[in-house]
């Protein structure tokens, strides 16, 4: 059995980790948090979390930056807002479960599921063509999903293509998709080059 | 008639054309009108939140702005997640003046204006609320006697906003179910989520969402479960099968756009409602049309 | 001094130490007092208020023949009362002094000394301007009426009236309901003690009943009230009993002998969950032990049609159907507001499934079903008649939630961890307390948690999300199943109870807005009536000769309810006590030559001190109601209205000072 020695040392924590949470669009609430865990409780994805969303509103705070950019959590939440209704000081923990997103995207941080990766083919296809075609968007995933997942897509993607429901041969577009390129250059130009991802700390 | 600007989204061109032709045959049956925005594009879903929050913000403000054109028409997006992304991006340009700068800057670019003054609505309150459940009532050609319907809210028309109906209490998808004469089965998590991009990126967590869902509807002896959104619809739909090969439990539950349910009890046929489109219909008893 | 007697004016400018001095020049102030016109002296000195400061001022008068005064210190609120006296005690007329804010309003708040400096010196030249307009003025005095008016029969009221009776005054006890006792009435057993609750009230409701001094009216409530500190007109309308309480006896055979064999109707002092007959007492120890009639219950008062075999069975003739709303005035000179509070109402919190799932309580409902006359005899039941095996109590419930009440009520971590005690004692069950923090601060509290956790009482940290029966495995199926962090193990748990307990919080009552509009009291965000001072006056109200106690003005428990009620009865004997009251001179006077009687100041007047006098048709200002706060003043488009001491023309000249 292994033993570890854990302690955490005011040096290793980033001071300005909660500050940079706290100026984005609904990350001014973690300073709220009484830590009371309803936000956990009623998150139908809470038990599959290596950090309950509680915990990585409390992890912020206190500038655990590391921990909270590898935390798998955010990665599966599904955007349901039932944490965000239900947080008795009003906090939008959504919007902070997107925030660490962003800044975990932005470093490179990768994870051994397919969930960012989908998130990035999705904003290249609406890049180039500004709409989703899904057919094409399951097929990437598939690609990028590895074997075995691929393989279990095989049946559901059977099932529509029977029923005509699965777009690949014709992709949906927008009839002028430069005008929306326009558009989102002007905000703050391409998603830049990604940096070499970095492995999972441990 | 009034009429009402369409924002489609990408879901319902692609897996979720059942509800489109369900959805403009029932605005068409009730005397409705829908107008497609001019070259629209992708709302951003959830997916653009993760990756840049300002690129986000300009996606769905490009479709309002575009809506603003047609001042005074509401804007009727049936896919929820587009309405919630909609509506989310609204709010926010609404309350931090700083990233609503940066967004009307961009979309000046290419010669549109935010005013941040459209209306964006679900066509289920739309229904609702502007035409009415009397009329509706009127209309109804076929009621559904004798069908077990669950109704599924999902997420996103329910919370955080509460625009369409009260996330703790809401009723609204019963009162439209008992308009077309069928039974509105109560069913636990009728409001909880059902997955959205789980099922595809982490299958495990995705369809035990899903079971759950359909262990309550099972449970109260639903003949069919109505939804209000794409995702939530394909995600009950499809992995049926696929959940009896993991669990032994057998799921065979028709799950229906509340606008074919809805265009069922007006007479519509089949195809206009896209029902053939389904992997599963109901069986109706047979009723004098 | 006589109208061309020239000013002769003092001016002092206090150090405060080096809180003036560190940021204002204050010397320099001085030097530019004495340029200024009718100043005949101008000093500095450390400390103003001390008694050689004092000295100092008193001396000029005499020797120099000081008119009027200015001091130059801190702010009115500390030391106006301290330099009024001051200048009567050198025989100069207490009013014609005026104080300067150069502290709180200058060295406090500006960094720049220089511009400190020049800004004090611009008060002091508009304060000397202002001064020597000033009139002589005398402080009023009014007669006080000895009696004082308790408002709400729980504990507070009662302790208040009590101390008020025995300390010999006249009280008169108003509550609404058919007995008084309040919520505390309702209670099994108290915190930290474990006291029965019945047990210590009644002595004190029985006494009530018996003390010669207090006139008790219940089921009663006071509907106007007129007048003003020391002299309070308050109208009471008694609602009918139809037993005349002259006459009862209280031996209850009409109760036993009604139509109704059993009990029909829900109880309101059971919160529904007990019932009764149509007549009836609310509880076996109720003061006064007389019974009341429902009119929406009773056969006869509703349809007209009954045997009567109550009236037959009374042997006093006490049940008179003809009673109809009674009206009393009384005269007090003091009104002590106890109204209590009310407890928040489950069903904004559908996610509990209060009112939709069964078997899940509020703490109150939980009280009534531990008490030995509550419907279940003591012992909690589910409602199927059976044991709960295991029992969640839920802390919080609308409290520390900024989309029901914000505030924290105090008082529900210590009766949720009592409830669980009395429950586990009574019922066997296991007993869970889901918390977000235990805050447990008073005498013996802290404690008391020890106690239970010795007891072993399973306590989680963690608010609790949803209460669902949902099932979502075998053991949960028939349960109440509750979904909560457990944050200090740090998981997810679902746990399956046969009962849940809300403890809600405190609220203000239902008609607190109404009663506040009766007595002019304010309220805070929540709706709990406002205290003078929240530190240093928390009896006392802005409305003078109206006392506040217990929870009407903020959620606590017994004992602070208790000690509060004693402070109120302690301030309104201080005030019945003086004989008279004296009132400030700062009233709004009406020149009935520029008065056009256009009556828009009446509406104006949020003291209701404004009347019409029909034959002269001016308006008319009540001196003793007028609290000088100038409304009419400005409202009066003749300009008929000038307020003394803070005359439109002084107010000019102090402007005119600041802008020279």
């Amino acid at each position: 059995m292994e033993i570890h020695r854990q302690v955490k040392y005011e040096e290793e924590l980033d001071p300005g980790f909660a500050s940079a949470v706290a100026a984005e669009p609904g990350g001014e609430g973690i300073w709220d948090c009484l830590q009371c865990g309803t936000c956990s409780a009623i998150c139908p994805v809470s038990v599959y979390m290596d950090r309950t969303p509680r915990e990585i509103v409390g992890l912020v705070r206190a500038g655990f930056r590391e921990e909270v950019l590898a935390a798998v959590s955010p990665w599966i939440c599904t955007s349901c807002y039932a944490c965000t209704v239900e947080c008795p000081a009003g906090i939008r923990i959504t919007d902070i479960m997107y925030i660490v997103k962003r800044m975990a995207m932005k470093e490179g941080i990768r994870h051994r599921f397919v969930i960012p990766a989908i998130e990035e083919a999705f904003v290249e296809m609406v890049r180039r063509h500004g709409r989703l075609t899904e057919g094409r968007m399951g097929i990437k995933v598939a690609w990028k999903s590895g074997l075995r997942n691929a393989a279990s897509m095989v049946p559901v993607a059977w099932k529509l293509l029977r029923k005509d429901r699965l777009k690949i041969l014709r992709a949906e577009r927008m009839r002028d998709p430069a005008s929306l390129r326009a558009v989102l250059d002007g905000v703050g130009a391409r998603p830049a080059k990604r940096p070499t991802p970095k492995g999972v700390p441990a | 008639m009034t009429e009402y600007l369409y924002y489609p989204g990408c879901s319902v061109k692609g897996a979720g054309q059942p509800y489109e032709r369900s959805l403009l045959a029932v605005f068409r049956a009730l005397g409705q009108g829908l107008t497609e925005i001019d070259d629209w594009n992708c709302c951003g879903a959830t997916a653009y939140l993760s990756v840049d929050q300002d690129m986000a913000l300009l996606l769905a403000s490009r479709n309002l702005a575009l809506a603003e054109r047609a001042a005074g028409k509401d804007v009727v997006a049936p896919c929820s997640g587009c309405f919630l992304a909609l509506t989310k991006a609204q709010e926010t340009l609404k309350e931090y003046p700083e990233h609503r700068a940066r967004v009307v800057e961009a979309l000046g670019r290419a010669q549109l204006a935010y005013r941040g003054t459209a209306r964006v609505r679900h066509p289920l309150e739309v229904l609702l609320r502007d035409v009415g459940a009397e009329e509706i009532q009127r209309r109804v050609k076929r009621p559904l006697k004798h069908l077990r319907v669950a109704p599924y809210y999902g997420c996103a028309i329910l919370r955080p906003y509460q625009s369409v109906d009260d996330a703790h209490t809401p009723h609204v998808l019963e009162d439209l179910i008992r308009l077309t004469g069928a039974t509105a089965v109560d069913f636990a998590h009728k409001s909880r989520c059902c997955g959205g991009m789980l099922t595809t990126g982490v299958q495990t967590v995705g369809l035990r969402l899903v079971e759950i869902l359909l262990d309550a509807a099972k449970q109260v002896e639903a003949d069919v479960i109505v939804t209000t959104c794409p995702l939530c619809q394909y995600n009950l739909e499809v992995y049926q099968d696929r959940l009896r090969k993991v669990t032994g439990n057998r799921y065979d539950i028709p799950i229906l756009y509340f606008t074919q349910l809805l265009g069922l009890a007006l007479g519509l046929s089949d195809a206009e409602l896209g029902m053939d489109m389904l992997l599963r219909v109901p069986v109706l008893a047979a009723v004098k049309a | 001094m006589s109208p061309d007697e020239r000013p002769r004016i003092g001016v002092y400018v206090c150090d405060c130490g080096f809180n003036i001095l560190g940021t204002v020049d204050v010397p320099a102030v001085v030097e530019y007092s004495k340029t200024l016109e009718g100043v005949a002296v101008a000093r500095e000195y450390r400390y103003m208020c001390s008694d050689p400061g004092q000295d100092l001022i008193k001396k000029d008068v005499k020797e120099m023949g000081l008119n009027r005064l200015v001091v130059a210190a801190c702010s009115p609120w500390l030391h106006e009362r301290t330099f009024r006296k001051t200048a009567a005690d050198a025989g100069l007329n207490p009013f014609l002094f005026h104080m300067v804010n150069i502290r709180e309003g200058v060295s406090w708040v500006t960094a720049d000394k220089a511009a400190a400096t020049e800004k004090a010196k611009v008060l002091v030249r508009a304060g000397v301007r202002r001064v020597a307009l000033q009139e002589p003025l005398e402080p009023r005095r009014e007669p006080v009426n000895p009696d004082v008016l308790v408002l709400g029969g729980g504990i507070a009221g009662i302790h208040a009236a009590l101390t008020l009776a025995n300390a010999g005054k006249r009280v008169t006890l108003v509550e609404r309901e058919p007995s008084i006792g309040g919520n505390m009435a309702r209670f099994d057993k108290t915190f930290p003690t474990l006291d029965c609750a019945s047990c210590i009230l009644t002595p004190k409701m029985t006494a009530v009943k018996d003390h010669p001094n207090i006139t008790l009216y219940t089921y009663s409530e006071v509907v106007q009230v007129d007048g003003f500190v020391g002299n309070f007109e308050v109208t009471i309308e008694r609602k009918p009993r139809y037993v005349r309480e002259d006459l009862c006896i209280g031996c209850l055979k009409c109760i036993d002998e009604c139509v109704y064999r059993d009990l029909r109707f829900p109880n309101a002092f059971d919160l529904g969950l007990g019932k009764r007959k149509p007549i009836y007492v609310p509880f076996p120890q109720a003061v006064p032990l007389k019974p009341v009639i429902d009119p929406h219950d009773c056969l006869y008062l509703k349809l007209g049609k009954c045997k009567l075999t109550c009236v037959e069975a009374c042997e006093v003739d006490a049940i008179d159907f003809a009673m109809k709303p009674e009206r009393v005035t009384v005269q007090v000179g003091a009104i002590i507001v106890a109204t209590g509070f009310q407890p928040f109402d489950a069903r904004r919190k559908p996610q509990y499934g209060y009112g939709v799932l069964p078997n899940v309580v509020t703490a109150l409902e939980a009280e009534r079903l531990l008490s030995p006359t509550g419907p279940t005899e003591g012992v909690p039941k589910l409602k199927d008649g059976t044991l709960p095996k295991t029992v969640g109590i839920i802390h919080c419930v609308g409290s520390r939630d900024e989309n029901t009440n914000a505030y924290c009520s105090k008082v529900c971590c210590m009766y949720s961890l009592k409830l669980a005690h009395l429950v586990k004692e009574r019922t066997g069950a296991e007993v869970y307390n889901f918390y977000i923090d235990m805050r447990t601060p008073g005498k013996g509290y802290e404690e008391f948690y020890k106690k239970l956790l010795e007891e072993g009482a399973k306590l989680v940290r963690g608010r609790v999300a949803e209460v669902t029966n949902a099932a979502l495995s075998k053991g949960e199926t028939g349960k109440l199943i509750i979904r909560v962090e457990d944050t200090l193990a740090g998981q997810v748990r679902r746990i399956p109870v046969d009962m849940v307990v809300l403890s809600v919080g405190m609220e203000p009552q239902a008609d607190a807005r109404e009663v506040r509009r009766r007595l002019n009291l304010s309220c805070g965000s929540e709706g709990f009536f406002t205290e003078l001072h929240p530190k240093l006056a928390p009896v006392s109200t802005a409305t003078d000769g109206v006392f506040i106690a217990g929870a009407c003005q903020g959620p606590k428990d017994i004992p602070e309810s208790v000690a509060q009620a004693g402070a109120a009865a302690a301030e309104a004997l201080a005030l019945v006590d003086r004989g008279t009251v004296e009132v400030q001179p700062y009233v709004a006077v009406v020149d009935e030559d520029l008065c056009s009687g256009c009556r828009i100041c009446l509406g104006l007047c949020p003291y209701d001190a404004i009347e019409f006098e029909a034959e002269k048709k001016v308006a008319r200002i009540t001196e003793v109601k007028c609290k000088g706060c100038g409304v009419c003043v400005v409202g009066c488009p003749s300009t008929a209205i000038d307020q003394r001491h803070f005359r439109t023309s002084y107010l000019l000249e102090e402007v005119a000072g600041v802008l020279a």
